[in-house]
């Protein structure tokens, strides 16, 4: 379908804060830095902004207050996981009910939620966190800020088993490897991957090189993820500025054309789908493609969602970029998902190294690819890029293009 | 807490959906709720049956069989209960009275290389704490 409203939306600005691990930067100053920088980058001042949506953790009338603008009136999009605040702003400038809408995802790695939508205060935390004699690993925080939506779908009696989503995608990633002989040396090809990016992308957090034998001698979490495997946290801000299509011929820098968009919260949650391991991402994809002429084939670099390795290969998949079971294959020798490979996937060093910013890094790489602006990590030619979130039953993805 | 004391496990918070569940646990069985209409057995226990829309749910008791499906071992405790337990199997089993009827729990009394997706595997009821009993599962005997 040619006529899907994502089209007549752009992204017009882009920022992002300092990134670091347990700085001691509130967040609010942290979204102030990436969402100045965004409305800035976009050409445009604060009283422009006619919509703020966000998924937290700052609130949307702090940033009102603070940054300018006004929160507006528009709907959320009830699936695309991590991404909705984004579709819904899409929607909203593609309708005529916000001409600029400030997009922002702030994360702090004490403490951190997600903001309902109905802004109402954010679910009750988890149990408390292991001692401190157990290090921090992504797995952990992952749970508790995923509790809140996720958990509706598993009655309270099944988590006295398993509390992080690490265990509840390690059971995925294994069946996978049942089914389709994965192996964790091709999981550890896409972190080693990431982390060669990594090292190109200043704001990174882990920027040393790894080798797969560092990847293979990892801490274990929860087989068949190690602790390389998981998603690193981190303080930081990125914000993005969606316009009207129409504001493309006044937007300062190459206004990022958005082709579509997908979102699903999975049939089956978890474990119930009769395709397991199969996650909503196939669900969102599908969605995607259904609204767009382009196809896999023309995707010139891919920003997909690794809060663990494995949700990698499952969007790889899930988008069609390879077959159901060859993601393992794909991946294998990290060639074709280098910068100069067929496919050049996280290019910015993705949450394995680069840092947790909860589906936000994935938007701004793939902005600054169909820009032109991605420096020594620019994939030559990118006109056209596919970013995707979530895993288990969230799954949102968007077709972007210069 | 002090070093001596054991942490509590988390609780279960039973409400009218899945009493039925843990006042069997108790008795040492393994009840799954089952549509009473169309006879289609709903884990985890809903308040209406979404093969026919019936309300008229109760818990059965099962068999206790199931086949290993997935499983992952756990390293990594996220609660301070599991802290001293690591490392633990979790696993997701498919009872066998029904096709995809899935069951999260724990293997126990299984070397991790013997672990086997299909493998035969029967309920066995495991006390975690004096408060807390639990359905786990075991390699089937005979």
């Amino acid at each position: 379908m040619n006529d899907a409203p994502e089209k007549r939306a752009i992204i017009s600005g882009i920022g992002i804060s300092r990134i670091g691990r347990k700085t001691d930067v509130a967040d609010l100053d942290l979204t102030t830095e990436s969402a100045l920088a965004a409305i800035a980058d976009a050409g445009l001042r604060p009283d422009d902004i006619d919509g703020i949506a966000s998924m937290g953790d700052t609130p949307l009338d702090a940033v009102e207050q603070h940054v300018g603008g006004r929160i507006g009136s528009f709907p959320m999009v009830g699936t695309g996981g991590l991404l909705a605040p984004v579709m819904g702003a899409f929607l909203a400038v593609a309708s005529g009910a916000a001409r600029h809408v400030l997009v922002y995802r702030t994360v702090k790695m004490m403490g951190g939620s997600i903001l309902p939508p109905s802004g109402a205060a954010p679910p009750a935390a988890p149990p408390a966190a292991p001692p401190a004699a157990t290090r921090a690993s992504a797995g952990e925080s992952g749970a508790r800020e995923g509790m809140g939506s996720v958990m509706g779908d598993m009655a309270p009696l099944l988590t006295y088993h398993a509390y992080s989503a690490a265990n509840w995608l390690a059971m995925h990633a294994q069946r996978h490897m049942y089914l389709y002989g994965t192996t964790k040396e091709q999981l550890g090809w896409l972190a080693v991957n990431s982390r060669r990016n990594a090292a190109l992308n200043e704001r990174a957090v882990y920027r040393e090189p790894m080798t797969l034998d560092d990847y293979l001698g990892a801490r274990p979490v929860s087989d068949p993820f190690g602790l390389l495997d998981c998603d690193v946290p981190v303080d930081g801000s990125i914000s993005v500025v969606i316009s009207s299509a129409d504001y493309a011929p006044d937007c300062p820098n190459p206004p990022v054309r958005v082709e579509a968009m997908g979102g699903s919260t999975g049939p089956g949650a978890w474990d119930q789908r009769p395709d397991y391991p199969k996650m909503a991402s196939v669900d969102a994809a599908g969605e995607l493609w259904s609204k767009t002429d382009l196809t896999p084939g023309d995707v010139d670099v891919a920003e997909l969602y690794d809060g663990f390795t494995f949700l990698a290969f499952a969007w790889l998949e899930a988008l069609g970029f390879c077959g159901t079971g060859e993601s393992g294959p794909f991946v294998e020798g990290g060639a074709r998902i280098a910068l100069d490979g067929a496919l050049p996937l996280n290019t910015y060093g993705g949450q394995l190294s680069a840092g947790r910013m909860h589906g936000y890094w994935v938007l701004h790489e793939a902005c600054l690819q169909l820009r032109g602006e991605a420096g020594e990590r620019q994939v030559a030619g990118a006109e056209v890029a596919a970013v995707s979130v979530g895993g288990g039953p969230i799954a949102g993805c968007i077709l972007l293009t210069r | 807490m002090t070093t001596t004391e054991q942490p509590r496990p988390p609780m279960p918070l039973p409400d009218e959906s899945t009493r039925f569940f843990w006042d069997a646990v108790a008795r040492h069985e393994l009840c799954i709720q089952r549509c009473q209409t169309c006879g289609f057995y709903i884990h985890y226990p809903k308040v209406m049956c979404r093969n026919c829309q019936s309300r008229d749910l109760a818990g059965e008791r099962v068999s206790g069989k199931a086949t290993l499906y997935s499983w992952t071992i756990a390293s990594q405790p996220f609660h301070p209960f599991w802290v001293d337990k690591i490392p633990y199997t979790i696993a997701t089993v498919e009872l066998v009275e029904q096709p995809g009827l899935m069951f999260l729990t724990q293997v126990v009394d299984c070397p991790e290389a013997e672990l086997e997706a299909g493998m035969p595997l029967e309920v066995t009821f495991v006390e975690m704490s004096p408060e807390l009993t639990l359905p786990l599962f075991r390699p089937a005997r005979g």
